[in-house]
């Protein structure tokens, strides 16, 4: 008999069973993940979590028999029924007839209506943002390339002791020993224990023979280093330019007293879904937070959401302040530029043609993506506002939609973000 | 000197190894068991749940469906729906039986009387897997064909083999050769035959690949039609077999997946056939094993009471209205049989002499256990040992659904006029060949379209769950290549139903 510990095996054998099977339920699971993210809190997006997928579209089909049918079964626990009592038929569920007249018949398929599945954090970000792209990353990716990093580049003769390439070396060390003969140690002991044999033999002329070997065998060990200065290398490193990996996200939001409590949290859950999707895409990711009514404020992200103001609304301030933050901060060829803007739409009259100017020639040409995010009232139906005429107009302008329900924000946000086509579009215009 | 084997829960290899020992001695003297050579593995829980994804065997080829079963088992798992196991053991020689690093000296004690000993004797003596499994080869011919598939998917694409093993697995059950007896495999051979075998296939005329019109007209169609069917092997009950060796448009390393998924079906087939005597031998073996370890003193008080527990809990048999009814419990039928025959060679009643006259009072219980644990599977088995006495403490009884009928009929209870009819019927749903569908391949239409034709025939009414059935006769149809058609016929001839598929274009084409 033997004992064996398997404990220390590497465990994690089925992970990737695991992730065909994630594979082969990605659409379903997508769908499930959606559905439970229009749901749970927005905070949580980031987190992990159990989605319930029906298990109709991953089961494996086999030949089995229905519902029709005469069916019989034997079953333990007879208190009161004699032969040929007749029992009501028990109302059809999941242990109902059908199934045999009882309940375990189909033991290997019975019962598994739906599927648990959890996953992790990264799991559920990436099947809920699978698909969605960044736009126009190419664009600016070229000329990224601004900071340096270090590379590895071969060996070098010289460098620190701390790059010392020891397999390297020693390699070269054994074929120049190699090259130039060095006796070997073994060698060595064999010809010392052949002339302890002649000198036992009294084979005088053999030993001395041998002694003559020995001594020069000696000399060219002695002549020939184990490891030479020559043999010695080290590690070369090379700088080598490195793209941009941050952005910087412009969060701009009409606080006039137009807006509602409703608009904000849509809004915030808008910004919030665009900041995660950064954050999968960059290592790094600024936020700057601008409000405004007749004049703009770069705020923190507190008084962002919740503080209130009074106010006429003046778009152009906020769009001014944006521009000046980026002069200030975020020089175009080191930061990636995102801007998300919501408002509900007003914008004084006069203000428009600014604004126009301002998208035009200042910001539309400096960032990567311009979103715009009407939010509104549910079930209202204002006529096109003032705002998203003026966006309209421009062309190309940003992308734009119009929310008034809270579930449209994902759906929205997926449409703005969709692989390839609309950049594909926007290339054609 | 205290013969306690271990004291506390706590336990080291070398209590194993101590435990092992003398169960062996109490198995092999008192029980006269005859087992494959042991090698227990511990294992953490995490390597549990693999080894349950994997139908419990160490080495599986790749396919997301065990991924699904991970998912599943680790989510109940967590969840804390479900306990793991205890043991885990594989039909191999050595026969493997895992235990879980968790488990105390106790459990450790219960696992090895059970499934070292128990699973592994009925492994080694017992009829079906005699004759069906090769113990020595299992593990070897995993590997076959873990390989194998890994290397398709190279040479061929995941998604095509993954195509496959689909198509493959839905037929699972229809890959198993029931009724006569075939030459056991023999997995060592079979590795090596298998190019050998391949080779051989490509180069051989067949009938159904001709594309070219006959030449003179061959003699009538009937007895072309008959010579056919013996060619072809008509009818088939193996449909996986039947696919590996004639479907036309399969490439070579398509038909070797077939046959690996057959041969693992056909592995796991006796397991299917001996669900109750299997755990019931297991189960009768460790109780038989605690409780001598308890007699003599090689185990505290305490843990005889640890294993009681446990094993109440193992044979709990909840009564059909309780919610916690999920059909009969395997090792409770087993154990109360086994128990049941021990008693009749021992205690007789009048009753017992009656209905088992050749083993009744005989007072040596273990041949005659041996004896069939050896020859019998779960459906003769219940036929002829089922006795009188364990109907009346189970309270079995029967109940028809007739739906031309408006209420459920009791058909038989545990009286005189019943238990025949009882045991009977039970016996008939360990039936593998009753209690799955049975469907063959009865026809290739060779003059027109090459159409398959299956044919399923109805019991009681009892028609294929249709949405199911399509899915499964896509695949058939993908893998055949052209048309198939199922048809339903009941006891008497007459069609009920007809499904038909036609093959996905490209969907095996690598």
């Amino acid at each position: 008999m033997y004992v064996i510990d398997r404990r220390l095996n590497p465990s994690g054998k089925s992970l990737p069973n695991r992730q065909r099977f994630l594979r082969r339920a990605g659409a379903i699971l997508r769908e499930a993940v959606r559905n439970v993210s229009a749901s749970r809190p927005i905070r949580d997006m980031g987190e992990g979590g159990t989605v319930i997928i029906p298990a109709r579209g991953i089961d494996e089909p086999s030949f089995r028999t229905g519902r029709e049918g005469v069916h019989g079964r034997v079953l333990p626990g007879n208190r009161e029924f004699l032969e040929g009592d007749r029992i009501a038929r028990p109302r059809s569920g999941g242990s109902g007839k059908g199934k045999g007249a009882g309940i375990g018949s189909g033991e290997g398929g019975g019962g598994e209506d739906e599927f648990k599945v959890a996953l992790s954090a990264d799991e559920f970000l990436s099947l809920f943002l699978e698909d969605l792209e960044l736009p126009d990353l190419e664009r600016r990716k070229l000329s990224q390339t601004e900071s340096m990093g270090l590379r590895r580049a071969g060996f070098q003769r010289s460098g620190s002791p701390a790059n010392l390439a020891v397999s390297r070396t020693m390699q070269n060390a054994l074929s120049r020993r190699m090259a130039l003969h060095r006796p070997k140690r073994g060698e060595l002991e064999k010809l010392q224990l052949a002339l302890r044999q002649c000198e036992e033999d009294g084979n005088d002329v053999g030993a001395k023979q041998l002694r003559l070997l020995i001594e020069t065998h000696r000399q060219r060990s002695r002549a020939i280093p184990y490891i030479d200065p020559i043999d010695i290398r080290y590690r070369r490193y090379e700088p080598s330019p490195r793209p941009i990996a941050q952005a910087v996200m412009f969060c701009i939001m009409d606080v006039s007293g137009s807006m509602t409590e409703h608009m904000k949290d849509m809004a915030k859950r808008f910004f919030i879904l665009l900041y995660v999707f950064l954050q999968r895409r960059y290592k790094q990711v600024e936020l700057v937070f601008i409000r405004h009514t007749d004049e703009a404020k770069e705020v923190d992200e507190k008084t962002f959401f919740e503080s209130r103001e009074t106010g006429g609304t003046r778009v152009s301030s906020a769009l001014e302040e944006a521009l000046k933050i980026v002069g200030e901060r975020y020089p175009v060829g080191d930061w990636n530029i995102y801007i998300a803007q919501a408002s509900d739409g007003d914008n004084e009259s006069g203000d428009n043609e600014r604004t126009t100017g301002l998208m035009r020639d200042g910001l539309l040409p400096l960032c990567q993506y311009y979103a715009y995010l009407e939010v509104d009232e549910p079930h209202s139906d204002m006529p096109m506002s003032s705002l998203w005429k003026t966006y309209d107009n421009l062309a190309p302008g940003p992308a734009m939609r119009r929310v008034t329900l809270r579930q449209e924000i994902y759906p929205v946000f997926r449409e703005l973000f969709r692989r390839r086509k609309q950049s594909l579009e926007a290339g054609q215009a | 000197m205290s013969a306690l084997l271990f004291e506390g829960a706590d336990w080291s290899f070398d209590t194993i190894q101590r435990i092992h020992d003398r169960v062996e001695e109490i198995a092999l003297s008192e029980l006269r068991l005859n087992v494959y050579p042991n090698q227990i593995e511990v294992i953490t829980s995490e390597q549990m749940l693999d080894a349950y994804a994997a139908s419990g065997m160490p080495i599986h080829y790749a396919h997301w469906s065990f991924g699904k079963r991970f998912v599943q088992h680790e989510g109940f798992y967590r969840k804390g729906y479900s306990d793991l196991a205890y043991e885990l053991v594989i039909n191999s020689s050595p026969c493997i039986s895992y235990v879980m690093e968790g488990n105390s000296a106790l459990m450790q004690t219960l696992v090895i009387a059970h499934a070292a000993f128990g699973h592994n004797h009925f492994f080694k003596n017992n009829k079906v897997f005699r004759d069906w499994t090769d113990a020595a080869g299992i593990l070897d011919y995993l590997q076959y064909a873990r390989n194998y598939i890994a290397q398709c998917e190279e040479a061929y694409g995941e998604r095509h083999v993954e195509r496959l093993l689909d198509a493959a697995h839905a037929l699972m059950s229809y890959g198993v050769h029931r009724s006569a007896r075939r030459r056991k495999t023999d997995f060592k051979t079979e590795q090596a035959r298998a190019k050998q075998r391949r080779d051989h296939d490509e180069r051989m005329y067949h009938e159904l690949w001709e594309t070219l019109p006959g030449g003179a007209p061959k003699s009538n169609l009937r007895t072309r039609g008959e010579s056919l069917s013996a060619i072809l092997e008509l009818p088939q009950e193996n449909i996986l077999y039947f696919l590996e060796k004639t479907a036309p448009r399969l490439a070579p390393w398509q038909r070797e997946i077939l046959r690996i998924v057959r041969l693992m079906a056909q592995y796991f087939h006796p397991q299917r056939l001996t669900k109750v005597m299997n755990e019931g031998v297991a189960t009768y073996v460790h109780y038989k094993i605690m409780n001598r370890l308890h007699e003599s003193g090689n185990i505290s008080d305490g843990a005889y009471f640890e294993f009681l527990a446990s094993h109440t809990n193992v044979v709990f048999q909840p009564s059909f209205d309780d919610r916690r009814f999920s059909g009969i419990n395997p090792y409770a039928l087993g154990f109360s049989m086994m128990q049941d025959l021990e008693r009749i060679c021992v205690q007789p009643s009048a009753e017992d002499r009656e209905w088992f006259p050749d083993i009744a009072g005989c007072n040596d219980p273990v041949p005659v256990l041996h004896d069939i644990w050896a020859n019998y599977r779960d459906e003769n088995f219940i036929a002829q040992f089922l006795s009188p006495r364990v109907m009346r403490e189970w309270r079995l009884f029967q109940l028809i659904d007739d739906p031309a009928e408006s209420s459920l009929k009791v058909e038989a209870i545990h009286d005189e006029r019943g238990y025949r009819r009882i045991r009977r019927a039970l016996a008939r749903e360990y039936d593998v060949g009753h209690s799955d569908p049975q469907i063959e391949v009865a026809a290739v239409d060779l003059e027109g379209d090459r159409r398959l034709i299956l044919h399923h025939t109805v019991r009681h009414g009892r028609l294929l769950a249709s949405r199911e059935a399509s899915e499964v006769l896509a695949y058939l149809a993908d893998l055949w290549g052209y048309p198939v058609l199922l048809r339903e016929i009941d006891e008497h001839g007459r069609g009920m139903r007809e499904h038909a598929a036609e093959p996905r274009i490209h969907h095996f084409d690598a």
